[in-house]
């Protein structure tokens, strides 16, 4: 492995400057690594299957809506996981569930880093009365205990997707702007941005041009996290009769429903919408694992 | 040392002042007529106004916040508006049930995640050391409503091996009550807790005072049990000490689910029945108890490596 590490090196020396410089990288380095480890390899190709999954369901290729027919039926060829309640398949309510996980994985932990990759930005580099500002706000939300806050956010907002992501995404942005903000304190001396200001870059070029880029690696790795937090928390808050809408399709109100199934016995909703979440959440914790070891500098030598 | 503590102690006031604001707006501003809610949706007008005069809604905005400040400051937090009783009482009523839920299922997990960890960054890079860190990845991927509902039905449902949900005061008696959310809680802190103890054991296996101990030639055993456990105990202490207000704030879910008449079940009541005078109390509450352990990390922390040194 380390033979493969240093190989770009030598072919520095012996080829064109501007090949080097892409194959030094940082991003092109990530890549090669990840390319190397089939874990990570598999788990983006799990997501993907995912996304086109939610795509499918969204448009109404995948499983239009059914026929409503016999409640709690069994499992069968026709229903997989049997009938829910109201006779609808479970297998085409947990297909559907994907597309609304999905979106509000994709919306909530994009709103929480933009959040927290901007305050952390400023924080970091201007200093002064703008980080006691941002640390002040950051230190106020992280005080509050999520499962309060995010509960008290969609009980104000009421019920329905789009408040479940701007209350998860309002809430889950404290790490990353922490951890943005250390890398900006961190990079906003050295030569790069030094040279930036001295060709007359302004401060914006400078935050999102030079620093923002060498960054950006954390934000990826927080952006991954945020996802699969907020498909976890959504199962919470259906629960707590916080989440989405009961007309719509999602994997906690599956869960939700099983509370009251079991005793039947009956464990379609619970099975189907497990298992579904079971293969995204393992995937993207899978692939995060690989993403931040092939973006470890770290990790260049190992 | 204490000149930092007291200026991170006074720091906190600010910080409140944020939390009591945020908590403040989110209710009486955008929450909607806390009222309204209140009186319920076939209310008249009058009986709006007589339970407006009633709970101190009449006043305008600013004068109920300084009233709300006042009563964080006096440790006065009113009553409930749902059963009437003091909030006070509910705090020391429900502090027991939550710590006898949350404190033999916490250390518990601590130890024992603690051992597994170090086992396996003993063994890294091998099948073992792969599998728990798969296993925790797993673990983590299943929603914690899914271990509540399964092992609820698995084992006291079909099982019969403990009741299915129910409280006994008695400290003698509860034991059997709390055997299965005990069980349930454990096992959802072991894929966290594994993979936090586990990436900082590993940080502490590569360092040199490691490197020295092995080139001198002392047994892989004797140095982590020796070198890297102790030297990892450092930041292990204190991200133990910075989840411990998990302690007070209970398990939300489990305690609602078991009927454990803990801290975290009464505020789930609350938000249901729109109590707002208990999720006021109960966040500035969890927000106190959440800065004071993270200041006793950082002091803990300086007060075992003798390297950090806080000014």
């Amino acid at each position: 492995m380390r033979a493969q590490a240093t190989d770009p090196m030598s072919l520095a020396s012996t080829s064109s400057a501007s090949q080097s410089v892409q194959q030094n990288s940082l991003w092109w380095d990530a890549f090669r690594r990840f390319k190397r480890n089939k874990v990570g390899v598999i788990s983006l190709f799990t997501i993907l299957v995912y996304v086109l999954i939610a795509i499918g369901s969204a448009t109404g290729l995948l499983y239009p809506h059914a026929s409503q027919g016999e409640q709690y039926l069994p499992m069968s060829w026709q229903h997989p996981f049997g009938t829910d309640i109201f006779g609808r398949d479970i297998l085409g309510r947990a297909v559907h569930g994907t597309s609304t996980a999905i979106s509000i994985g994709l919306l909530a932990s994009s709103l929480s880093l933009i959040i927290g990759v901007v305050l952390g930005a400023l924080a970091g580099y201007f200093g002064k009365k703008v980080d006691a500002a941002v640390v002040w706000l950051y230190t106020v939300v992280d005080s509050v205990p999520y499962i309060l806050l995010i509960p008290a956010l969609t009980f104000v907002l009421g019920r329905g997707l789009i408040n479940v992501f701007i209350a998860v995404g309002l809430t889950s942005w404290v790490t990353t702007a922490r951890l943005v903000r250390g890398e900006f304190m961190k990079h906003k001396d050295r030569d790069y941005v030094l040279a930036a200001h001295a060709i007359g870059a302004g401060d914006g070029r400078k935050i999102f041009g030079h620093i923002l880029p060498n960054v950006a690696h954390l934000a990826f790795v927080q952006f991954g996290l945020g996802f699969v937090a907020a498909i976890k928390i959504e199962v919470i808050l259906s629960y707590l009769g916080l989440g989405v809408d009961p007309s719509q399709p999602s994997w906690g109100l599956m869960i939700d429903d099983a509370k009251n199934e079991l005793a039947r016995p009956f464990f379609g909703n619970l099975a189907a919408a497990t298992l579904f979440m079971f293969g995204l959440i393992l995937a993207f914790n899978l692939f995060n694992d690989a993403l931040r070891e092939a973006l470890d500098p770290k990790m260049k030598n190992k | 040392m204490i000149g930092y503590a007291i200026r991170r102690i006074l720091y906190m006031i600010p910080i409140l002042f944020g939390v009591t604001l945020l908590t403040f707006t989110l209710f009486n501003v955008f929450g909607g007529d806390p009222a309204r809610r209140y009186a319920g949706k076939h209310a008249t007008e009058e009986q709006v106004q007589v339970i407006r005069a009633e709970l101190g809604l009449d006043r305008s905005l600013p004068a109920q916040y300084v009233y709300f400040v006042k009563q964080i400051a006096t440790f006065d937090y009113g009553r409930s508006w749902a059963s009437k009783q003091l909030i006070s009482t509910m705090i020391t009523d429900g502090i027991g049930a939550t710590l006898s839920l949350t404190a033999p299922a916490f250390a518990a997990s601590t130890i024992f995640c603690i051992f597994l960890a170090l086992f396996s960054v003993y063994g890294r890079g091998t099948i073992f050391d792969r599998g728990i860190v798969v296993t925790c990845l797993g673990l983590m991927s299943i929603s914690s409503l899914v271990y509540i509902l399964a092992l609820q039905y698995l084992l006291a449902f079909r099982g019969g091996l403990f009741p299915i949900s129910g409280w006994d005061p008695s400290w003698a008696g509860r034991w059997e009550y709390l055997t299965l959310p005990w069980i349930i809680m454990f096992v959802l802190s072991l894929g966290p807790n594994i993979l936090i103890f586990r990436t900082v054991i590993m940080d502490e296996a590569f360092q040199d005072y490691a490197r020295t101990a092995r080139a001198k030639g002392l047994a892989e055993k004797h140095i982590y049990a020796k070198h890297i456990l102790k030297n990892a105990m450092i930041p292990i202490i204190t991200v133990v000490v910075i989840e411990m207000p998990v302690l007070i704030s209970g398990s939300v879910l489990i305690e609602n689910f078991f009927g454990i008449p803990g801290l975290g079940g009464t505020m789930i009541k609350a938000l249901n029945d729109s109590d707002f005078p208990v999720i006021k109390a109960f966040t500035v509450m969890s927000a106190v108890v959440y800065m004071l352990f993270n200041l006793l990390s950082d002091l803990l922390y300086s007060a075992v490596d003798p390297r950090v040194k806080l000014g």
